[in-house]
């Protein structure tokens, strides 16, 4: 288990820490206590995955530049 | 006229136009200009230069000839394959001479490699130059993100490719894209596409423009030339140097270029690439579903199978009366039987105490002491007689040494006795000799003491005083000198019967003395003369 505090996992980890969760709490070899503490652990990870998969905004600009450097961008259109 | 002219002296220059240098060398430019103005040669590059100016010397050869050619800094820019040593190409040009070294030259606009076998065995070569330098190394390859936020795509903003890639991404997963618009071919594509790269690479992590977690470089299918731009070393640097993990997807699945070796991530098509880029969303969702519900069913499972356990258990734990039930039970019993057992415990013990105390009577120890005293007589009994016995023989033994001591004391007393007379008799002996010897000795020395008392008594001077001599003193002194009795004013005069202090004439005389006689002086010399006859003559 991650030391990483989930809020600044990325999705990936987040799901890998997920997975390791549920398994863990599959096998059954954790104390009761430690059960809820995973399983708390595990609502956490599925809210941030959760999070993470409801930013799926489409948003698509078009880059200016002038001399190989970022000047800011445009919206692109009709694609 | 050839009749004529044949044996005829060589006309005279009169009759040709003269030219300077200078003019002949133009006639001939003009000539072979004019003559191939384009031309499309083909032949292998050989030796190729380019100093600083940036213009590009270099020679067409085949197996026979060499042409000079040359392609100005201008022209080499827009070159999309640059001539290379040993490579096989069409060169298109027109003819020129220069005259400064009266060489004939050809200016090469574009340079086509002659075949594709020709390019690729370039594209090997340049490949295997970058690959020795570690550019492609897999060592080098960083992980495409599982899910970027921002996704910056290079390539044409115009086109099918732009399209399918964002149609992919929307289907699979929304995301945010920064197309970075670039040629995809022709001269500009290779710079574009290099400097697209640099630039989101130099974009700021927190800057207003968010700078992309994935980049993708992306053109369609094309001719080997239409993509030459993608094996051009500056993109292929520019990949490899990218800190952004980068996927390309440059053609068709079957084309490949540089980029693709130099990119973290090949994709076969630009759509591939979208899907390499990000997961898709409803899986995901579907994922994280399926992990939260086994999560849930985790958790209860643990708990249903704890409390069956529980149940278990607990079912097979005995009722804690069935436990206790049989010892409260023998409690029960063992206290109801205490007071009883105790009661018959006395009783018992009286009932043996009292078979004991009956038979303890007094007769009964005074015949204990009656039988003691029996055993304590007999043995009395046999002490005596025992210490009789031990006196008798004691006595027989002394007896013995009785008998023997009386006639060893005799021997002894005998002994003594004899031991003793002979003793006496030696102490008699000695004792008469002890007697006998003073007495002698006196008798020795009364004689000699009276025959001295005579010579004394004959020689001293009482006896002279008897014959009518006397003695003189004065003051205690004897006076043998008249000088020394004169002036005194008493004398004394001894005579034989005493002494008479008389004074002299004039004198007063003394009282008289009774002094003891003084030893005279004369006395003291006879002692000393040891002879009376010689001193007596002094007298």
């Amino acid at each position: 288990m991650s030391d990483k505090p989930v809020s600044e996992m990325s999705f990936e980890e987040a799901m890998a820490a997920l997975e390791g969760v549920v398994s863990q709490l599959e096998r059954g070899e954790v104390a009761l206590e430690q059960s809820i503490a995973l399983y708390e652990r595990g609502a956490a990870l599925k809210a941030h995955c959760g999070a993470k998969l409801a930013e799926a905004e489409a948003k698509v600009e078009m880059i200016r530049s002038a001399e190989g450097k970022v000047t800011g961008t445009v919206p692109a259109e009709g694609l | 006229m050839d009749l004529f002219e044949d044996p005829a002296p060589p006309p005279a220059p009169g009759n040709q136009p003269e030219y300077t240098v200078s003019e002949l060398s133009g006639a001939v430019k003009r000539v072979i200009e004019g003559e191939f103005g384009l031309v499309r040669v083909r032949g292998e590059v050989g030796r190729v230069s380019r100093p600083a100016s940036g213009h590009l010397y270099f020679d067409l050869k085949d197996d026979r000839a060499v042409i000079a050619a040359i392609s100005w800094k201008g022209q080499v820019a827009k070159m999309q394959v640059r001539p290379e040593e040993g490579m096989e190409v069409i060169a298109t040009g027109r003819m020129t001479t220069f005259p400064g070294q009266s060489k004939y030259q050809l200016i090469v606009e574009d340079v086509a490699p002659a075949g594709a076998g020709a390019l690729m065995a370039m594209l090997e070569k340049r490949k295997a130059a970058l690959g020795a330098e570690g550019l492609f190394d897999p060592a080098r390859k960083k992980p495409i993100p599982f899910l970027p936020g921002v996704i910056g795509v290079v390539t044409s903003p115009s086109g099918a490719v732009i399209r399918d890639i964002l149609h992919r991404l929307r289907d699979r997963f929304p995301r945010h894209v920064l197309i970075w618009p670039v040629a995809v071919q022709g001269e500009k594509c290779a710079a574009e596409v290099a400097a697209a790269i640099r630039g989101f690479n130099a974009m700021p992590a927190d800057g207003p423009v968010p700078r992309p977690d994935a980049l993708i470089v992306a053109r369609g299918g094309g001719s080997l030339e239409d993509l030459w731009g993608f094996n051009e070393e500056i993109v292929v640097r520019a990949a490899a140097a990218s800190r952004i993990p980068l996927i390309s997807a440059v053609g068709h699945e079957t084309d490949t270029t540089l980029i693709d070796f130099a990119a973290d991530l090949r994709a076969p098509t630009p759509t591939a690439a979208a899907e390499l880029a990000v997961p898709v969303r409803l899986e995901m969702v579907a994922a994280v579903d399926g992990l939260t519900a086994r999560l849930s069913r985790a958790l209860a499972g643990g708990m249903e199978r704890r409390r069956l356990r529980l149940s278990d258990l607990s079912r097979g734990l005995p009722r804690l009366d069935a436990l206790t039930g049989g010892a409260a039970q023998r409690l029960d019993m063992a206290s109801g039987r205490l007071s009883g057992a105790l009661g018959l415990m006395v009783a018992r013990k009286r009932g043996a105490f009292d078979a004991r105390a009956g038979r303890m009577r007094p007769d009964l120890l005074l015949g204990l002491v009656a039988r003691r005293r029996d055993g304590l007589d007999k043995r009395a009994e046999a002490l005596a007689s025992r210490l009789a016995r031990r006196l008798e023989l004691a006595h027989l033994g002394l007896d013995k040494w009785a008998s023997r001591l009386a006639p060893a004391l005799h021997r002894m007393l005998a002994d003594a006795g004899r031991k003793g007379a002979d003793g006496r008799a030696r102490l008699d002996g000695l004792a008469q000799r002890l007697d006998a010897a003073p007495a002698r000795r006196l008798a020795d020395l009364a004689r000699r003491l009276e025959a001295v008392d005579r010579t004394r008594l004959t020689l001293g001077y009482a006896e002279t005083l008897k014959r009518g001599f006397a003695v003189v003193r004065a003051g205690g002194h004897v006076l043998t000198r008249r000088a020394e009795a004169e002036g005194r004013p008493a004398l004394e005069i001894e005579f034989a019967d005493g002494r008479l202090p008389v004074a002299p004439a004039g004198a007063t005389p003394p009282p008289p003395q009774a002094a003891p006689p003084q030893p005279a002086k004369r006395t003291k010399d006879r002692g000393d003369g040891g002879s009376g006859s010689g001193q007596g003559s002094l007298f």
